[in-house]
């Protein structure tokens, strides 16, 4: 789907050229300002990233009423697949009072819309529905068109009446009627948002809370749809991009004659460890890279990938305390029971469906880009350092690509795409290959995690002990760290620093689980503060961060996965040991109304039979089946779910079968139901995939996951669960996001019904048939205390 | 090299290295959105188009090996106004999130469905097995794809 732009914005851009200066002089409706709305943002909440934005405190920036009563809305919150473009609207036509239908949305396009960062771990519900930003604009909107209108009618703004984008006076003559356009259109507001402006409370919502279909649906079935792969430039050349055969290598030398003969070669192009090529069609492009003999360095090696868990423990490391009641060791000496045990959790990729692509077009001291990117402000400036640009000469379009769950190629190939356009000084689309997408993106990081509890003589948890080791190198690159993925890297720009630090400092701060690294059940206290979903109170939450010889970033639920598959578990291990069920003793640990009652309304819908794992009277062959339970307080705050799962395992092939997934989700008001079901879905099912099969691979120099072949994703085909969704609606509560909630504990929910079925714990992800019959293997001998 | 290509019902002759894949030349000389490349190995589908009946992958099809076929891409099988009943039913079951699978989820399963009108469900999921699919909105394809069979087979 092309933005469809309203005809003031149409004018309005033609008037201003591109650059923010320019468009600010410009004169209609629209009128984008940017002065810092940070008085706006919450101060506690949901904000775990940190990568908001400062929006805008000025109202025409968010919503413009045109002289047709059309309304245009302008939201630095993108879609990328997750239906929020639909939802955005929805929200517009909500709060205005106007019709679904006569609302424009534009979405992260710097010469256009606020700055609202990155759209990323679900912080678009809680950003944009509440109480600021979108929410706030469009209420502030109607509250200001309420206002003109009883200045028109010479009264009081109460007693009247929004409806369908005309305000009437509900007891007065009907001749007290006006239409928005009647009142601003093609004029602007100029007011700031009004944080005493009322959003409708969930109960009035008609447009709001209703299944509205996604509006870029019938153009993506039928092929209309324009992905950012589709765009195309007069004049526009075609690049591709040679990256290093092993991590760390660096250019010796090029030999351009050796591509010579490929037809339509326009370009090679050098820049430090940067080398790509520019052709007039695509194919050429691709054919050009993979000819060009570059000669490299030796790479710097990698660790043995079979000792991977091991050796990041041995690594420098930058520690951090989030709780420590200071009594851990203590009690757990005086337990009357220990339990412990380590997970593992490997580096996935986000492995999008389509390798990466970009255009770009530098001309001079000015660049179009046109990018997938979820960042579209901080793409904009990162780009412009390494163009040697100004950042108010840099325009990002954001236009949609594959489905990245995080931080997939689409940040760097935007990179490619302007370092090849400016060596050229035309427009160039660059397309990553798939080896190129998957050997090189920011994975998610790769955890190993030891934990232990102690059990008092009522089998009660007293103490809670986590400790992990995490990698990490790189990551979004922010505003001003390109050097945060490869191309900027290859470009001679440093990730983002690394300092070890060990002994960590005492944690400071109120308990912030943002990366869902404490587990539900302790109670967080840190000083006066207690911020835990749970009752244990000899706690202690302490992370080892090390320096990974792969890019990583956030990858959906980042480190909130890894971290829940290994509370969940050993949450599971515990009930197993003292015999209790999993439900209750996930219950009686619990200091959390909203997430007991997603657990509740899981077990419900489950037909949940309350028992200790296993279950008993299973065969040691042959196909068993089993159960197991898994919650989460998503961030912390943003969005609470437990889930069920039922697995058939075959004993003899190890191969795990999951019949049905329950889900019982709970994200506030829910804007848009079929949506978050969609959501819970994918999710859920993208969960298994990474459960089951996905694992990133390296040999002694180089990632070999490089295609759908070496890295394994659960293709359309496999057999599907049956999956019930239960959503839990809290119309008196904020909205939070529901994106990534569902994906985060279905790890943990196979895992305890593989053991359910079997009496086999997995503690490493994936589950793959030989891990599964290794542990089947190691059951009789497996010990947890 | 002028090749003649028969694509949505229209020959059209396009100048190009006779290696390239059909692919290219969809989505770059015919300008079409339907097809996309995903892996250009032929691993994922996403570049999938109908020829002659058989659902191909196009990303590792050599243009000239497609000459004078009829080709269908998804654009070719109906508009957003009237869409074919197999895209209806991926609207109604709003069965898709990017959308970027959806030539090699919805191409797949009309070309076999196109020769197996009484396909069985678990025909149909067999059928998909090479299609990938990110966002994994699978419950949803399955559901849209088993709601046209059967509605195709009435």
């Amino acid at each position: 789907m092309k933005t469809r732009l309203t005809s003031d914005a149409r004018r309005a851009l033609a008037d201003a050229g591109f650059t923010r200066r320019a468009f600010l002089k410009g004169s209609g409706a629209l009128i984008v300002t940017f002065a810092s709305a940070a008085t706006f943002d919450r101060v506690n909440g949901v904000f775990a990233q940190g990568f908001n934005g400062t929006g805008s405190n000025r109202l025409d920036s968010w919503i413009a009423i045109g002289q047709d009563g059309i309304v245009t809305a302008y939201t630095g919150k993108c879609d990328f697949g997750q239906g929020l473009y639909t939802a955005q609207m929805q929200l517009v036509a909500e709060e205005l009072n106007v019709p679904f239908d006569r609302v424009r949305l534009i979405q992260c396009d710097t010469s256009m819309t606020p700055d609202q960062g990155t759209t990323s771990g679900q912080q678009s519900h809680p950003t944009n529905f509440n109480t600021t930003n979108l929410a706030l604009a469009a209420a502030t909107a109607r509250e200001t068109l309420l206002q003109l209108a009883a200045a028109r009618f010479g009264g009081s703004a109460n007693g009247l009446v929004a409806k369908e984008g005309v305000i009437s006076a509900s007891d007065g003559p009907s001749s007290r009627r006006v239409s928005y356009a009647e009142l601003i259109g093609g004029k602007k507001f100029e007011v700031q948002l009004d944080p005493k402006a009322r959003r409708k409370h969930p109960r009035e919502w008609t447009v709001l809370g209703t299944a509205v279909a996604r509006v870029d649906m019938r153009d993506m079935v039928t092929g209309r749809f324009e992905f950012v792969h589709n765009v195309r430039v007069p004049g526009m050349l075609h690049g591709a991009v040679v990256r290093p055969p092993s991590v760390g290598a660096t250019v010796m030398g090029v030999d351009e004659s050796s591509v010579r003969d490929v037809p339509g070669l326009v370009n090679v192009v050098v820049k430090q460890n940067f080398v790509g090529v520019v052709t007039q069609k695509p194919w050429h492009a691709m054919q050009a890279a993979s000819r060009l003999k570059v000669s490299w360095s030796a790479g710097t090696g990698l660790p043995s990938q079979r000792d991977a868990y091991q050796q990041i423990r041995t690594q420098p490391a930058a520690d951090t305390l989030l709780v420590d009641s200071g009594d851990v060791d203590a009690t757990l000496k005086s337990a009357a029971t220990v339990v412990r045990a380590t997970y593992q959790h490997p580096y996935q990729m986000h492995g999008s469906i389509g390798s990466s692509c970009a255009v770009a077009d530098v001309q001079g001291d000015k660049a179009t880009l046109w990018s997938a990117t979820q960042s579209a402000y901080p793409t904009r400036n990162t780009t412009a350092t390494l163009l040697g640009l100004k950042q108010e000469n840099v325009r990002v379009i954001y236009t949609r690509g594959a489905g990245c769950y995080g931080i997939n190629g689409a940040d760097t190939v935007t990179y490619d795409a302007a370092m090849l356009s400016q060596a050229v000084g035309k427009p160039v689309r660059v397309q990553l290959s798939r080896k190129d997408e998957m050997a090189w993106e920011n994975y998610g990081n790769l955890f190993a995690i030891d934990q232990r509890i102690g059990l008092d003589a009522k089998n009660n948890i007293i103490v809670w002990d986590y400790e992990a080791w995490s990698a990490a190198r790189g990551g979004r690159p922010g505003y001003n760290t390109p050097g945060n993925v490869v191309t900027g890297s290859l470009l001679g720009l440093n990730p983002a620093g690394f300092t070890p630090r060990s002994p960590a400092p005492p944690p400071s701060q109120p308990l912030n689980n943002g990366s869902n690294t404490a587990p539900s059940y302790i109670a967080g206290r840190v000083r006066d503060s207690q911020n835990g979903a749970g009752i244990v109170r000899s706690e202690r939450v302490l992370s080892h961060r090390v320096r990974s010889p792969f890019f990583t970033g956030p990858l959906r639920a980042p480190e909130r996965l890894q971290n829940t598959f290994a509370h969940e578990s050993f949450m599971d291990e515990i009930a197993a040991h003292v015999k209790a069920d999993p439900v209750e003793y996930r219950l009686r640990h619990l200091n959390h109304a909203r997430l007991s009652a997603a657990i509740r309304a899981a077990a419900k819908a489950a037909n949940w039979q309350t028992r200790p794992s296993p279950r008993p009277g299973q065969r040691e062959t042959g196909v068993a089946s089993g159960r197991g339970i898994a919650c989460v307080c998503y961030e912390g705050d943003n969005g609470y779910v437990a889930m069920i799962a039922d697995v058939d395992v075959d004993q003899a092939s190890g191969q795990v079968r999951v019949t049905r997934l329950v889900v019982a989700q709970d994200c506030g008001p829910i804007s848009n139901p079929d949506g978050m079901r969609n959501q819970i879905e994918g999710g859920a099912i993208q969960g298994m995939s990474r459960a089951l099969g996905e694992e990133v691979t390296w040999d002694a120099e180089k990632v070999t996951s490089i295609d759908w072949r070496t890295y394994h994703p659960l293709p359309l085909g496999f057999a599907i669960p049956k999956i019930e969704t239960v959503l839990i609606n809290q119309p008196d509560v904020e909205a939070c996001g529901s994106g990534e909630t569902a994906i985060t504990v279905v790890a943990a929910a196979i895992g305890n019904a593989i053991f359910d079925a079997t009496g086999a714990r997995i503690r490493t992800v994936p589950f793959t048939p030989e891990r599964v019959k290794a542990a089947l293997a190691a059951r009789r001998s497996q010990s947890t205390a | 090299m002028a090749i003649t290509l028969k694509v949505n019902g229209r020959s059209q002759s396009v100048d190009v290295d006779p290696a390239t894949p059909l692919l290219y030349v969809l989505s770059d000389d015919l300008a079409l959105h339907g097809p996309k490349f995903g892996c250009g190995l032929g691993q994922c589908g996403a570049c999938t188009v109908i020829s002659n009946g058989q659902a191909i992958r196009s990303c590792v099809t050599p243009v000239s090996t497609v000459a004078n076929a009829e080709i269908r891409t998804l654009e070719g099988l109906g508009t957003p106004e009237k869409p074919h009943p197999i895209q209806q039913a991926f609207i109604d079951e709003q069965a898709a999130q990017c959308g970027f699978c959806l030539s090699g989820v919805i191409l797949t399963a009309k070309a076999f469905l196109d020769k197996n009108p009484k396909a069985s469900e678990q025909q149909i999921q067999q059928a998909l097995s090479g299609v990938l699919c990110r966002c994994y909105v699978n419950v949803r394809m399955l559901k849209a794809v088993n709601r046209y069979a059967k509605e195709a087979a009435r």
